[in-house]
């Protein structure tokens, strides 16, 4: 039985954990009704966007009631939370937990902070240090958080991992309405030229790796600012399988086809031709960061 | 040339932005409780787009468009944001601004035209932010963002607003944006105007055309071409330094005012929240 995933597009209130918590059981317990096995949020979904100073305020350990009130729906359906986590070093993370079966089965810290234009995040944040699959009854999932997917690295580590399905949960504001000719082929629908971007982006990720990508983005307003939804899902052939949605509150239903990635991978086998330590060479002679390796140990065997 | 080709640049998807605008309005002002707004209706293009806009945001009967004319303006402006009132359907006002202003221009004898332009400026705000008390409504901007880069404003004049659905678009946008949501012909083909006194057009107060200024500006700022590079495209050297300098020297327009800082935290500076804080 393929796994059914609920991608929720909502709309979180800024610095109201309370609230969101409320529409966060609310979803889950939808879904959960539904049948559905495993269900995402956006990033920093439980605390809205554009925190600033707010950040510390809503920052919360794994233990905190919020986070334990999900752990503990998380029983009866898998989950995919964005929230602001206060480590035990004290470091705080734009952070996205993966919850099954009652525990936490992994968090991804948000990698790439994006600091540039109207984004400030490496003000209000650590920086994650590592790209690790989750490993899930459903799946092997790679976690991206939104500008994590505009470098290659997370991307690519997840593809030598082999994931079965990349899911990138997104606060991605929406700009540019300026008018463009469409392609041949293409019909005219309005769409922001952000929403285009990213598009373009996941179906490349699909396509250069054989593997289905999921985006989950918010909707909703912060100070004139709009998250520009668009919540969609790809096939390892960069098929569209669900969505996208537009700008209200909503989510798509999809199911990850194993058997349709697998043809893909059979007809097209990118991850057996990949050259890892070529780019590790070039990486070593570039940078001198990773030590120059021959060849790609083969599956199931210890890399030393 | 000063106007090359910017078409691709500039040219918006009218429903698109239409669009987003009309769900702008609607989600700022429901976050604070708000379901009304007024503006100040001139019969120029800005305030009847920012009208429209306003007028399917919030349904024309939750719209209040007050006409505040001096007893100097075209009496053609009138007559075209009663256009505009007709074809939106908002609720409208004629609020004569003559009396206020003259009461202190008379008082204090002021003759010269741009402390004249800025009193009835004013002015109107007052008239638009009492209307906002009492009827616990917003008050919509319409200031486009060409004019808000050159400054070509009145600070706490007709500057003043809660939301500005307008100040991301340039005024080549605007016109388009007129046409698209049906405003009478009348207000988008005569030449943009303050109007503080007869006869006054903003393309001879700044010395240059708004479509020269959209084109300069649009690489300046959403594309960041240095201003050589708009000199070796092309464009007017002098016209470039000029635009260039305005945006400079009018940045205190777009800006809180300063505030000296003295503790830990100071509002503006590191005290820093969103207005959508907690909503």
């Amino acid at each position: 039985m393929e796994p059914s995933i609920r991608l929720a597009q909502v709309e979180p209130t800024l610095g109201n954990l309370a609230a969101n918590l409320d529409l966060h059981l609310a979803q889950i317990g939808q879904a959960t009704h539904d049948g559905i096995d495993l269900i995402a949020f956006p990033e920093l979904s439980l605390t809205g966007y554009f925190l600033k100073d707010q950040t510390s305020d809503v920052a919360r350990d794994l233990d905190a009631p919020e986070l334990r009130s999900l752990i503990e729906a998380s029983r009866d359906i898998s989950i995919v939370v964005g929230f602001v986590e206060s480590a035990p070093d004290g470091r705080v993370y734009n952070a996205t937990a993966f919850l099954e079966d009652g525990r936490v089965l992994g968090v991804h810290r948000k990698v790439h902070l994006v600091t540039y234009g109207m984004f400030e995040e490496s003000r209000d944040f650590a920086a994650g240090e590592c790209f690790e699959p989750i490993e899930s009854k459903h799946g092997r999932f790679g976690l991206l958080t939104c500008e994590d997917v505009w470098h290659m690295d997370g991307a690519y580590l997840y593809f030598m991992a082999g994931v079965d399905a990349f899911l990138i949960s997104s606060a991605g504001p929406g700009r540019g309405v300026t008018r463009t000719e469409p392609e041949d082929g293409e019909d005219a629908a309005s769409e922001l030229s952000s929403n285009r971007t990213w598009r373009t982006i996941q179906d490349g990720l699909a396509l250069w790796t054989r593997t289905p990508v999921l985006y989950v983005n918010r909707v909703g307003w912060e100070d004139g600012i709009v998250f520009a939804g668009a919540t969609r899902a790809v096939d390892a052939d960069a098929n569209l399988v669900a969505g996208p949605l537009g700008l209200d509150p909503g989510h798509v239903d999809v199911t990850l086809g194993s058997t349709a990635t697998r043809r893909s991978r059979t007809r097209t086998p990118l991850r057996r031709d990949e050259k890892p330590w070529i780019l590790a060479r070039g990486l070593a002679a570039h940078t001198g960061l990773v030590p120059p390796s021959r060849s790609e140990p083969e599956s199931g065997t210890n890399p030393g | 040339m000063s106007v090359i080709d910017s078409k691709a640049l500039l040219d918006l998807d009218p429903a698109l932005a239409t669009d987003l605008l009309v769900r702008f309005l609607r989600a700022e002002a429901g976050k604070f409780g708000f379901e009304r707004a007024v503006l100040g209706l001139s019969g120029g293009v800005d305030s009847a787009v920012s009208c429209a806009l306003a007028a399917r945001a919030f349904g024309p009967q939750n719209v209040l468009a007050i006409l505040m004319p001096y007893r100097t303006s075209n009496p053609d402006s009138a007559r075209d944001a009663e256009r505009v009132v007709a074809a939106t359907g908002v609720q409208s006002k004629l609020v004569e601004i003559s009396d206020m202003v003259d009461g202190y221009l008379d008082q204090e004898g002021v003759q010269d035209q741009t402390r004249r332009g800025n009193v009835m400026a004013r002015a109107r705000m007052i008239v638009l932010y009492d209307h906002s008390a009492r009827d616990n409504a917003l008050v919509i901007g319409t200031s486009n963002k060409t004019e808000i880069l050159l400054g070509y404003s009145t600070q706490f004049g007709d500057a003043a607003c809660a939301l500005n659905p307008l100040g991301d678009l340039w005024k080549h946008q605007v016109f388009q944006l007129a046409a698209h949501l049906d405003l009478p012909d009348e207000v988008s083909a005569k030449p943009p105007s303050a109007d503080l006194f007869e006869g006054q057009s903003d393309e001879d107060d700044l010395g240059f055309s708004y479509a020269e200024a959209d084109a300069v500006l649009v690489r300046l700022v959403d594309h960041r071409w240095s201003q050589d590079d708009l000199v070796r495209a092309g464009f007017d050297a002098d016209l470039v330094e000029r635009l260039g300098r305005r945006i400079v020297i009018n940045q205190y327009k777009r800006l809180p005012p300063i505030v000296a800082k003295l503790g830990e935290r100071t509002v503006n500076q590191d005290f820093r929240y969103l207005r959508s804080w907690g909503h």
